[in-house]
């Protein structure tokens, strides 16, 4: 590789500045703003504040329902990594093949990535609806089992990590079509040749050559399952039935903004912010040992 | 990450704009001076806000109030505070019912009596409708200005009510008959289900404890000071939510979310009865193709007494710190739509409650409660009724909080995860919980 040499010695720090202005800005100090907002009590305008110290955490670290919060961001964010690497994996499998009209078929599996995740909520919302979806409807001449999400937690979990997931749908693809596109096709053929079945030519060959996609993919879905959740749960279920879908995120908001709890909010902001970044230097540290990079 | 670049770009445009909007001069003074007025009205009922501040605005030429949509009622509210922290806080914001404790104890408001005794404005207060005006006061003096208040109310589908053999001019009166209709409506194929309800613990929870003259917290539903327990886990409490548990298995009672999510259940024609907020006439008027009518909400009877439902809705508050002749403006505009003849068009524009008793004398007068009965039927529960201790509004601290925290066991119950009792003991003790850190914030 060639290394750029500048050759004034302040132009990379000008060409670096705004970006930095922004991460500051926008990422820092609202961080230590959470941060310092922890450790104080504040009425809600702010015109009396106490330090607390470390009551807000304790607080949290003995309240079952925060546990609660954060054993549903683990389920939602499993599902929702499962079910987009996968599903986009599959997928892309199927958009690789040679098969008419493949152009038009791409471009409609990236559409998904380019609607909000508020508005993925609010189609699932109307597909789903107990009273008004299509899909319990024609399930109900299949089955009298009701799927009511108003009230079944198990639903209601599901009904969002298939809206989350659907949204990361496109994104993933794009980068498997990506990599399935740059296996090289002696490779493959050597395979064929060697009697390799479809499903023996996947995981001996396919999977490994784009693990370093997947891992990719993992740590970036499970990013965006626990920080940009908001949009889809708000949508559809507001945390409900009871606290089933009610993720961290989600509580973090409701106890700060409608709860006007800042104090409490903002050290749950501290604690899913360490967990997160706890979650991706992990990632990092074992699953990319086991990545095989080209 | 994949939105990096976009929000990188926004940033930097929305850096550019501000440092640009820096270098624009300040814009000459106007002569108008301009009242901020932040709501959180959409749709007709946000017409209806832009129509009435116009009327204001005509009306004379000394002031200008500018309304702005600042979202729901939780984003209003919210917005108009960290405004405020930044000094640039309207001068009347718009607060749904359950923040009214939080406003009175947040040190940031003027109260609409000091206020109107200030500009020398007289506001004749006892001609107020009592449950509105109750609900707002402190110490008998009103602090923020009743602006769009409804009461829960029983609607039903008098197409259904014929197809399964009922008497369509006779709504249910009590929860045994709802439980008698529903099995008839069901039975007779008319509609799915029997009832759902709409806002689940304001109606189903609040107004029921005052309705039956229950109290819902002890000091006074929290009129009498910070240090306020929950009491929905008693008797009534339990036997009510244990009732509509077992409703559920039946589909006599059909759950159908918070808020007004349940709305289509009705509007569908799924279920047969429904229990919502009477500013909901407008719109069931032009979303049901069916014929509907309405009765107040059903009473369990003896031994239990019949009291006055209790309201919801908004306030406008009017924010503190701002110059006395900006005050003034806010004053008049106050003024204006408190009057008879406002109050008739507001309450005939968007099916809210009128909230003078002149403006409901006027109304009867000009025979639109004749007309129009639905709309006197929320009157009728909150006028004709007892207004006792229990049915005067709830006074708690964190509210909206509370209200979620009802709801999540509510489902819980709903959905048979938890019995009437456990539920509302759960709800009671994370409630205190919320209490206690509300006193704990506001003491210092």
């Amino acid at each position: 590789m060639q290394r750029t040499v500048f050759r004034s010695r302040w132009l990379p720090y000008v060409l670096v500045a705004p970006q930095m202005v922004v991460t500051v800005l926008f990422f820092f100090w609202p961080a230590l703003k959470s941060l310092q907002l922890s450790v104080y009590r504040v009425s809600p305008f702010g015109d009396k504040s106490t330090f607390v110290g470390l009551d807000n955490f304790t607080k949290l670290l003995t309240d079952p329902d925060y546990y609660s919060s954060v054993l549903n961001s683990f389920v939602f964010a499993g599902g929702v990594t499962v079910t987009a690497v996968l599903g986009s994996l599959v997928l892309a499998g199927l958009a690789t093949q040679k098969i008419r009209g493949l152009a038009v078929y791409r471009t409609l599996l990236l559409w998904p990535y380019g609607i909000a995740s508020a508005v993925a909520g609010i189609i699932f919302l109307f597909i789903f609806h107990p009273s008004y979806g299509i899909l319990p409807y024609f399930l109900s001449f299949v089955t009298t089992y009701e799927f009511n999400w108003l009230l079944k937690s198990w639903v209601a979990m599901t009904l969002v990590i298939v809206a989350m997931a659907w949204t990361l749908l496109g994104y993933n693809i794009a980068f498997y079509i990506a990599g399935l596109l740059a296996i090289p096709s002696s490779v493959m053929e050597a395979a064929d040749v060697d009697g390799a079945g479809p499903v023996r030519r996947f995981t001996a060959i396919v999977f490994p050559l784009v693990s370093p996609i997947t891992f990719y993919l993992v740590a970036l879905d499970m990013v965006f399952a626990f920080f940009e959740s908001f949009p889809v749960i708000d949508a559809v279920t507001k945390g409900g039935p009871g606290q089933s879908t009610e993720l961290m995120v989600y509580k973090l908001w409701k106890d700060g903004f409608i709860g006007l709890n800042l104090g409490s909010s903002g050290a749950q902001s501290v604690i899913l912010m360490a967990l997160v970044i706890g979650l991706t230097v992990l990632q990092f540290r074992f699953a990319e040992k086991k990545v095989t990079y080209r | 990450m994949p939105q990096t670049k976009t929000s990188w770009w926004s940033a930097v445009t929305a850096l550019l704009l501000a440092a640009a909007l820096l270098l624009i001069p300040a814009a000459p003074a106007l002569a108008k001076t301009e009242i901020q007025f932040w709501h959180a009205m959409t749709g007709q009922l946000g017409e209806a806000v832009n129509s009435l501040v116009k009327q204001f605005n005509e009306s004379q030429s000394e002031y200008e109030v500018k309304p702005l949509q600042k979202g729901t009622y939780a984003e209003t509210l919210t917005a108009a505070i960290a405004a405020y922290r930044q000094r640039q806080a309207p001068h009347i914001v718009q607060v749904f019912e359950v923040g009214t404790q939080t406003m009175m104890l947040s040190g940031a408001v003027l109260p609409v009596y000091q206020l109107m005794k200030e500009q020398e404005i007289a506001v004749d207060w006892k001609d107020f409708i009592a449950p509105v005006v109750g609900y707002y006061s402190k110490d008998g003096n009103l602090y923020s200005m009743p602006f769009n208040s409804s009461t829960p109310i029983l609607y039903y589908n008098k197409d259904a009510f014929q197809k399964a053999g009922l008497d369509p001019s006779k709504p249910p009166q009590t929860w045994k008959q709802v439980e008698e209709y529903s099995k008839k409506l069901i039975a007779s194929g008319a509609t799915k289900c029997g009832f759902s309800t709409g806002w689940p613990s304001w109606v189903q929870v609040e107004n029921m404890h005052a309705l039956h003259d229950q109290p819902f917290a002890t000091k006074h539903d929290g009129f009498d000071g910070l240090d306020v327990q929950l009491l929905i886990n008693r008797e009534f409490g339990v036997k009510h939510l244990g009732q509509l548990a077992a409703w559920q298995k039946e589909h006599i009672f059909s759950y159908g979310g918070r808020a007004g999510a349940a709305d289509p259940k009705f509007l569908s024609g799924e279920c047969g009865m429904y229990m919502q907020s009477s500013a909901l006439i407008g719109g069931f008027t032009k979303g049901a193709t069916f014929k509907w009518g309405t009765g107040q909400l059903p009473h369990w009877g003896a031994p239990y007494k019949r009291a006055t439902s209790i309201i919801g809705g908004a306030t406008l508050w009017v924010m503190k710190g701002k110059p006395a002749n900006e005050n003034r403006g806010t004053a008049r505009f106050l003024k204006f739509i408190s009057d008879t003849n406002q109050q008739m068009w507001w309450h005939v524009t968007t099916g809210y409650l009128a909230i003078s008793n002149s403006a409901v004398k006027n109304l009867e007068a000009g025979y639109h409660f004749k007309k129009n009965p639905d709309q006197f039927t929320a009157f009728a529960q909150l006028t004709k009724g007892t207004a006792t201790a229990n049915s005067q509004g709830l006074r708690l601290g964190n509210f909206v909080q509370i209200r979620d925290v009802i709801e999540g066991e509510m489902e819980n119950i709903f959905a048979g995860k938890k019995s009437a009792k456990q539920g509302l003991d759960d709800a009671v003790a994370k409630s205190n919980e919320i209490l206690k850190e509300f006193a704990a914030a506001n003491k210092q």
